[in-house]
């Protein structure tokens, strides 16, 4: 960038331009299909940048949601030659060369324009888990050992690429019987919570559908924040299903409230 | 910019059921499923196999005994069992089960032969909107009894670290005397990978900590959540020494087998 404001030829920071191909998305929600452009390049670049400078000199009306640029936002969700990737942590020169980049919106949620989906649909599931209610007599110091279990799963940036690869509501459509690997993190984070005084599991296994998902691990493999969801998560969550609904002998032996 | 339109999914793919292995997915995605199916279908084959010979699983050559893992607890002097018949089958139910229902072999085989789905971003089978049950219905309502299987295996696990002990005591005409075969040290390297797998199992996680919701409001919870996070360090590894695993059953097998069938000598010293 110089000095008086005006943008830079892209060649000039690095010496090393190159013109790779994208396959953008656009369209809404009744059509739309890939449209090809050819963007310039520089070893370092996302593909969020290869896509805001094809919005900068060869379509000003791509639609495209991003806001951090740096993986912290979760808003620059897409697929990248066909795999969930915030755009803003792709760099264009680990996707293979000589081919054309793929960049598509997420296909777990309807499109709105262009790259950008409607996504409120997991503020709506986000309103149906009960907040932390802490115990009347709690003690609020939280030992070490039960804050790191939890912090892992406060890491979520909500990007919602593991609501997106999840077959259950990206091949299925199953949103209104499941809430998808997000929302079992929250619900995990509450239910070991130390303090938090609601019994969930009948959320957990009823509204929730855990007994749907059957542990594919996609979601763990596309977590940006390298969050174990369904080791740490979702596992665990079913674990606490099989105490209360399948384990005659566990019932047996805790017939004490934890 | 072109405005060709490289390829055109259309909107109602968001909307409607994609077809078996619809994806944009250009890397080799389909190798992954493809090598995990050969690996199950080669393994449950040679185990059933194995299971159904019923010979060459009990090597007593030179005072030493090496007894196959498919054929461990010996049934037949543990409980005078006497059927004409192979007994392998009352045994290997526990450890398949276990890894029938296992968390890691569900992923893998949910994948491999169910196509549910075959890879990530992949589309699997299409099914009518509404008819997948995961598993909440049968048979993969089941799965739910994991933890089960792992009491069960976890006893046989117990005799098979007996026998990889009782492999290095040879009986000679001086009596019991400590030695050193290879065929001892596959046994051993093979319970170990086995107790790998099994301790680093989800339920018996949950079972040994996860399931407290404070590790830190007494001394058993403390106690415990130290054995959590051993258990979750084995765990971390569970899809590594799950194949592992499988396969050193399958390799201390073969190698007892062919030792019992003379093709070789099992090289051993005596001290």
């Amino acid at each position: 960038m110089s000095t008086d404001g005006a943008q830079t030829p892209i060649a000039d920071q690095t010496g090393e331009a190159t013109t790779r191909t994208l396959h953008i998305w656009r369209g809404d929600l009744t059509d739309g299909g890939l449209v090809e452009f050819e963007v310039e390049t520089a070893p370092g670049m996302v593909v969020l940048d290869a896509v805001l400078e094809v919005q900068r000199s060869q379509a000003p009306d791509l639609a495209v949601r991003w806001n951090c640029k740096a993986a912290k936002c979760g808003s620059c969700s897409a697929e990248v030659n066909g795999r969930p990737s915030l755009m803003c942590k792709t760099r264009l020169d680990h996707l293979p060369e000589g081919e054309p980049i793929t960049v598509e919106p997420l296909h777990a949620f309807p499109v709105i324009r262009d790259l950008v989906t409607d996504v409120s649909w997991n503020y709506e599931v986000n309103k149906k888990i009960a907040p932390f209610t802490p115990k009347p007599d709690a003690d609020w110091l939280i030992g070490q050992e039960d804050a790191d279990r939890m912090s892992e799963f406060r890491k979520c940036i909500e990007c919602f690429m593991c609501q997106d690869v999840c077959h259950i509501l990206r091949n299925h459509r199953m949103h209104d019987r499941y809430f998808g690997p997000r929302f079992l993190i929250r619900l995990a984070s509450l239910e070991m919570h130390p303090l938090d005084d609601l019994d969930r599991i009948d959320q957990i296994s009823g509204e929730a559908g855990i007994a749907l998902c059957n542990i594919t691990k996609c979601c763990t493999e596309v977590c940006p924040e390298g969050i174990h969801i369904t080791d740490n998560a979702i596992i665990p969550l079913k674990e606490r299903v099989v105490d209360r609904r399948f384990d005659p002998l566990f019932r047996l032996l805790h017939r004490r409230p934890r | 910019m072109t405005t060709q339109a490289a390829s055109t999914p259309p909107a109602a793919r968001r909307t409607g059921t994609p077809p078996l292995g619809a994806t944009m997915r250009r890397d080799r995605w389909w190798l992954q499923p493809v090598l995990i199916a050969t690996g199950l279908t080669l393994f449950g084959i040679y185990s059933i196999v194995v299971a159904a010979l019923n010979t060459d699983y009990d090597y007593l050559k030179g005072g030493a005994r090496y007894l196959s893992p498919f054929y461990s607890p010996d049934l037949r002097s543990l409980f005078g069992l006497h059927i004409p018949f192979t007994y392998a089958f009352f045994v290997i139910w526990a450890p398949l089960g276990l890894r029938t229902t296992c968390y890691y072999y569900r992923k893998a085989y949910y994948r491999s032969f169910f196509l549910m789905p075959p890879a990530c971003a992949v589309a699997g089978r299409p099914r009518a909107a509404g008819r997948y049950t995961g598993e909440s219905r049968l048979p993969f309502i089941l799965q739910n009894v994991h933890r089960f299987f792992f009491y069960f295996a976890t006893i046989v696990l117990g005799f098979l670290w007996y026998d990889a002990i009782r492999a290095f005591f040879y009986h000679t005409p001086t009596g019991t005397r400590f030695g050193i075969g290879l065929g001892g040290v596959v046994m051993v390297v093979n319970v170990v990978l086995l107790s790998a797998f099994t301790f680093g199992c989800n339920s018996f996680r949950h079972l040994i900590g996860g399931r407290l919701d404070c590790f830190t409001c007494s001394a058993s919870a403390r106690a415990r959540h130290g054995a959590w996070k051993k258990v979750s360090v084995l765990n971390g590894h569970h899809q590594l020494y799950a194949w592992l695993s499988l396969i050193s059953v399958g390799v201390t097998d073969l190698y007892i087998r062919l030792a019992c069938a003379g093709v070789f000598t099992d090289p051993h010293h005596i001290f």
